[in-house]
């Protein structure tokens, strides 16, 4: 009888890489700091695997990130399945060449001779007063290139059901992980296996109006929650999971039932995931919407220090009830 | 190295298959710039006319299984290695029977089942995919080695640093081959670069760098044929800074307003091409008879490929859902 283990996102995280590596001896693992000796990555996540499986399956790497991307493209090309950590999603931005360029794009510029099956393990969010250059949820930018698949789990079972699918997929996969969840506790089931790509998860049934959210922004929609049902709204709450490509027909299966729809993400609002998803939408349901379909996003400004602005920054719960609030005219 | 009397040298056959290389490369060139000029072919297009006898000796000296990263100017490379030449011409033809179905093009050709892996429009990316190569040629423990083609201008990026540092931590069998033709697009390499030699950034990577005549076929063949020995034998990367010029400037079109009249006349004149043509012929390793017999069976070869691309058909619309991820995308 399989059982349900407490455990956070590090924990998990090491489960499906544990499982991963002992099913497929091709994964393989790359980073800063990655090996035991050096710590098993960032926040520990990689931890015991170097020691289980070897230096050569795990190896830590010099500061490079265009040379990590670059060794998993080329490894993976020649039938490998490499998961690299880029230990903040800030620091993708100086391997965007490798990642954009090359990783998305090889498969199709080659005519599908040749492809590109790395996962790129990656940690950023607010809350941590690490300011503008340590916490940017860049999702948006992954979503708008063709050829990588952008996930954002919300909780444990999700990040270990999600990691092992993003590993055995054919695809470069950009796995984002937030730092509110990632320490967060939650039921992850002993055999919990892959959860597929692509498909959200409706985590809380409503039919007044349907919040659309991912990552760490879930948390905080979650405790809005409480403050719609006093109000009297019934909330539905989509976990969208994966940004690209995205659930199209769980949200708008949802939307088609509320008739309202609000979106909510920690991403900058102006050209955010969130335009993509209301201007969907809005093409697809206008005639039955009873209302605007609403956004909301990290203000258009650098992720700032001050607490105080670190927190107004990022939608609250409070922000969330406002905007429902609203919707319900 | 290559002064030394232990220098690998090329015997006489090794030296015709390297012209041969050549002459496959030459022609397979000027025909792409005919079918430019008269209209047939829509493309960018960058000659290494001027450069051959580099992916000549390469060519020459690696195996099939040997995979070479390249770049824009790479079609010299893939000539060189022998890729068959129909699906090379579908593919600048932009056409379904091109090796990336038309989707690829003459900067971005690919061939894996010759080991032609990469071929980037980014300069300085040829390097990092490289080494992922060679890693997992390492991890295979196969003697494959691999081969990355990239300018002078490129050393000067940082993906040529990042790579050379982590190819050298980790004994990567990946050769970095630099054609350095002086210029890149329109600035020379005084201007551009702060060493006197490329090669002299090896050190810093702590693995053996060296400068040499790439227009020389002995001089390419002797430090090649070390470099491949090397790389196989698990002791890691080599640099080779391979002096040549490129004749007909960076892109088709180039009207060389950038270019000294006197270098520019000064490297045609020692144009490698036909100076090892003379070579075979004064040392009796082929006659003129074998050497014209062998330019023609090329240029037959080539007309073949030529009207096989051009006539080619052009892909579906449907290709655009195709190839983004393995599962098409719905229409
Ligand atoms: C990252 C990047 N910057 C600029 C360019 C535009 N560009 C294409 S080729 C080239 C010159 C490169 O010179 P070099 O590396 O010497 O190679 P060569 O063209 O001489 O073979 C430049 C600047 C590019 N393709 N990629
Ligand atoms: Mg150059």
């Amino acid at each position: 009888m399989s059982g349900i283990q407490k455990m956070n996102g590090i924990q998990a995280i090491n489960a499906a890489m544990v499982e991963a590596m002992e099913a497929d001896p091709k994964v393989l693992v790359l980073g800063e700091d990655i090996a035991d000796p050096q710590g098993g990555g960032v926040t520990g996540t990689m931890r015991g695997l170097s020691t289980q499986f070897g230096e050569h399956r795990v190896r830590t790497t010099p500061i490079s990130e265009q040379a990590i991307i670059g060794a998993a493209i080329g490894a993976a090309m020649a039938g490998y399945k490499p998961v690299a950590e880029i230990m903040l999603m800030n620091f993708t931005t100086v391997a965007m060449d490798m990642i954009f360029n090359h990783a998305a794009k090889l498969r199709f510029m080659s005519g599908g001779q040749t492809s590109v099956p790395i996962t790129i393990r990656t940690l950023t969010g607010a809350g941590w007063q690490t300011a503008g250059q340590h916490s940017d949820h860049l999702e948006g930018w992954f979503a708008h290139s063709a050829g990588i698949k952008v996930v954002c789990p919300s909780n444990p079972a999700d990040m270990k059901g999600l990691l092992m699918s993003c590993i055995q997929d054919p695809d470069p996969c950009i796995f984002v992980e937030n730092g509110m969840t990632l320490f967060a506790p939650g039921d992850v089931a002993d055999d919990q296996g892959p959860i597929p790509l692509g498909k959200a998860n409706v985590m809380v049934e409503g039919s007044d109006l349907t919040i659309i959210s991912w990552s760490g922004q879930i948390l905080r929609c979650q405790m809005a929650l409480a403050g719609l049902a006093e109000a009297g709204i019934s909330a539905e709450l989509i976990d969208l999971r994966t940004i690209s490509p995205w659930d199209k027909e769980a949200v708008l299966a949802s939307v088609a039932k509320t008739g309202r729809a609000l979106v909510v993400h920690e991403a900058v609002r102006n050209f955010g995931p969130g335009a993509e998803i209301a201007s969907t939408i809005s093409e697809e349901l206008f005639g039955q919407l009873k209302a605007p379909v609403k956004r909301l996003g990290g203000a258009y400004c650098a992720v700032p220090f001050a607490k105080v602005l670190e927190d107004a920054f990022v939608p609250q719960p409070d922000d969330i009830i406002a905007a429902a609030k609203s919707l319900m005219g | 190295m290559a002064e030394q009397s232990n220098a690998p040298k090329p015997d006489g056959a090794a030296l015709v298959d390297i012209y041969r290389r050549m002459l496959r490369v030459e022609r397979n060139d000027d025909a792409i710039r005919k079918t430019i000029r008269r209209g047939r072919l829509t493309m960018p297009y960058y000659s290494a006319r001027g450069q051959e006898v580099i992916p000549a000796t390469i060519g020459h000296l690696l195996n099939d299984e040997d995979q070479i990263c390249t770049i824009y100017r790479g079609i010299q490379d893939m000539v060189a290695k022998d890729m068959p030449l129909r699906p090379l011409w579908a593919e600048i033809a932009g056409r379904v029977d091109g090796t990336c179905k038309g989707k690829g093009g003459p900067m971005h050709l690919t061939y894996p089942e010759m080991g032609i892996m990469v071929t980037t429009g980014i300069v300085g990316s040829s390097m990092p995919i490289a080494n992922g190569l060679g890693w997992a040629a390492q991890l295979d423990g196969s003697k494959r080695v691999v081969v990355a083609f990239f300018g002078d201008g490129a050393s000067n990026i940082g993906a040529f640093h990042e790579a050379l540092n982590l190819a050298s931590l980790w004994k990567l069998p990946v050769i970095f081959v630099c054609p350095n033709n002086g210029y890149g697009e329109h600035t020379s390499y005084n201007l551009a670069t702060s060493v006197d030699k490329i090669s002299t950034r090896a050190i810093s990577y702590n693995m053996p760098g060296f400068t040499l005549d790439g227009n020389d076929p002995d001089d390419m063949y002797a430090h090649m044929s070390v470099a491949i020995e090397r790389a196989r034998a698990g002791e890691g990367p080599t640099l080779l800074e391979c002096k040549t010029f490129r004749f007909l400037g960076h892109v088709l079109g180039d009207d060389d307003f950038y270019i000294p009249k006197e270098e520019k006349e000064a490297a045609i004149a020692k144009d490698p091409l036909p100076a090892l043509r003379a070579r075979l012929v004064a040392e009796g390793h082929a006659n003129e008879e074998q050497l014209s017999k062998m330019q023609a069976d090329l240029e037959a070869e080539i007309a073949d490929a030529e009207e096989f691309g051009m006539n080619s058909p052009l892909p579906s619309v449907d290709e655009l859902r195709r190839d983004v991820f393995a599962e098409e995308i719905a229409a």
